[in-house]
């Protein structure tokens, strides 16, 4: 699998680390009400969809970024590759 | 029919024309008892243990392609009950006893052959953590012995035990460990349930649940329409796919686990060998291929492939602890979808639906637990109560900081 890093170019997946579903940006306010209720959610259920799927991925044996792919989890095709960093500034976080 | 050494024979004389079907091929019923979705090892044994153990009428398994062809199928034959942990080892303690007698339970010849399992030990620390498992094995009524490096070369003589990077310093086994012949085990169980009239239902795809008021009435099919007093789902590797049909969220990921066989060789491999730190396991099959595996290619997947790069780190695993086995030639490859859960453990449980029961999260272990899966599973959909062995699989365990976490990775899938 080659996964097409936006500052590197195309690399060999085998030089990154799995950590699982992109929704993991999307960390609870821990000052809510059902903050509890959330962070379980958060932490323990998945949509785990067959098709495309939004996942995070670390270069570790690169340049150490976090990456947001977008990848079909019945065929390995991958559509797009995004830093993770600017998924998450999109998303309001890390201002 | 019965099967016999006597009924071979005869069978032999008379030119093999007594033989009928090993379970029949029936039309769907508009209404069932209980419905179990999904025709593998688990959903097998449960409608098996359902009508035999349970005394119960009106049941059918539906298949959505034909029985045996999942995770039953391409699995690496494994049983044994080396667990640690109190939630997991009486479980699976009561799945190995289930193993042994389980031939003449279901009169099939499923090859269950208690040839021990061996677990290497590299470091000080892999010693006291597998003592420590060896005293809560032999604690939960298992058997487990530490071998020195002598012993473990007299049965091993090819074993690399002077490795550099990982030398060999002793051994958890488990000598009732061993493997099963695992199509065997699909087949044994389909035609045990059959011929206490389960209805074996293949090519019938389960597309939605009818769900009213918070109850579940039955299932929609590719084949119409099967009302359910009660609905089993046991799928492991596709449950979160089946469960959002129900807008269920599952505590889960999907992963692809690869698994590899060499040509027939001579007998070399007298048991099964797992070599943790590199990562690999072997066992030779009764055909003479060697059969081993090592670790999930480690990212979502629902593709029955894996990629090269986890072919290599298995084959780097092997060569280093039997240098012997890289004059073999690898003959096949395959992948199967395997539930992981966020703890490494199983879930055997009631849903929030009345009348929905979920089986699944079997990570890589399932095949092993598929006797005591199907019992303690039959178990709660007969009694609506958990089986005394299976109680900690519950769904609420990861709210409540219950996990079952034999390796202690935490909520991270693809590190179980």
């Amino acid at each position: 699998m080659i996964i097409n890093h936006p500052l590197l170019g195309p690399r060999d997946s085998a030089e990154f680390t799995y950590l699982g579903d992109a929704k993991l940006i999307d960390r609870p306010d821990a000052t809510s009400e059902n903050a509890a209720q959330e962070f379980y959610e958060y932490a323990y259920l998945r949509d785990n969809p067959a098709g495309w799927h939004e996942e995070l991925w670390f270069h570790e044996a690169g340049d150490r970024s976090w990456l947001v792919v977008t990848r079909n989890t019945l065929t390995h095709e991958i559509s797009k590759v995004e830093l993770a960093r600017d998924v998450a500034r999109s998303r309001g976080r890390s201002k | 029919m019965r099967y016999s050494g006597f009924k071979v024979i005869k069978e032999a004389l008379m030119g093999h024309k007594g033989w009928t079907p090993a379970w029949r091929d029936p039309e769907p019923q508009p209404h069932y008892d209980i419905v179990i979705i999904g025709g593998g090892g688990h959903g097998l044994a449960t409608a098996y243990y359902l009508a035999k153990e349970f005394k119960q009428k009106r049941i059918a398994v539906l298949e959505k392609g034909w029985i045996g062809g999942g995770n039953v199928g391409r699995n690496t034959t494994i049983i044994r009950s080396n667990y640690l942990l109190d939630g997991n080892e009486p479980f699976y303690e009561f799945s190995l006893k289930l193993w042994e007698g389980l031939e003449q339970d279901f009169n099939y010849n499923a090859m269950v052959s208690q040839r021990g399992i061996l677990n290497l030990i590299h470091t000080d620390a892999q010693r006291d953590a597998f003592t420590r498992r060896g005293n809560a094995m032999i604690l939960n009524g298992a058997d487990a012995e530490m071998l020195t490096t002598a012993q473990i070369k007299k049965r091993y003589p090819f074993l690399n035990t002077e490795d550099a990077r990982f030398p060999i310093k002793g051994g958890l086994a488990q000598h009732r460990g061993g493997t099963v012949r695992h199509d065997a085990v699909a087949w044994g169980y389909a035609r045990g349930a059959d011929s206490r009239g389960v209805d074996i239902i293949q090519n019938c795809e389960v597309t939605g649940f009818k769900i009213e008021n918070g109850k579940c009435l039955g299932v929609e099919t590719s084949r119409g329409f099967i009302g359910a007093t009660k609905v089993g789902c046991a799928v492991a590797g596709s449950s979160s796919r089946l469960m959002s049909k129900a807008n269920m969220s599952l505590p889960m990921e999907s992963h692809v686990l690869q698994a590899f066989v060499s040509e027939g060789l001579k007998p070399v491999m007298p048991g099964v060998v797992t070599f943790g730190a590199g990562h690999f396991y072997c066992s030779q099959s009764d055909k003479g291929g060697l059969v081993f595996g090592g670790d999930i290619d480690g990212y979502n997947s629902y593709a029955q492939r894996g990629n090269l790069p986890v072919v290599e780190d298995v084959c780097e695993g092997g060569m280093a602890i039997f240098p012997a086995f890289g004059r073999a030639r690898m003959l096949r490859m395959w992948g199967g979808i395997m539930d992981m859960s966020m703890d490494g453990s199983p879930i055997i449980d009631r849903t929030h639906i009345d009348g929905l029961y979920f089986n699944g999260g079997w990570c890589y272990g399932g095949f092993k637990a598929t006797p005591a899966s199907g019992f303690c599973f039959a178990h709660l959909l007969v009694n609506d109560a958990p089986h005394p062995t299976a109680k900690a699989y519950r769904f609420n365990r990861f709210e409540k900081g219950l996990m079952i976490d034999e390796k202690g990775v935490g909520n991270q899938p693809n590190l179980h």
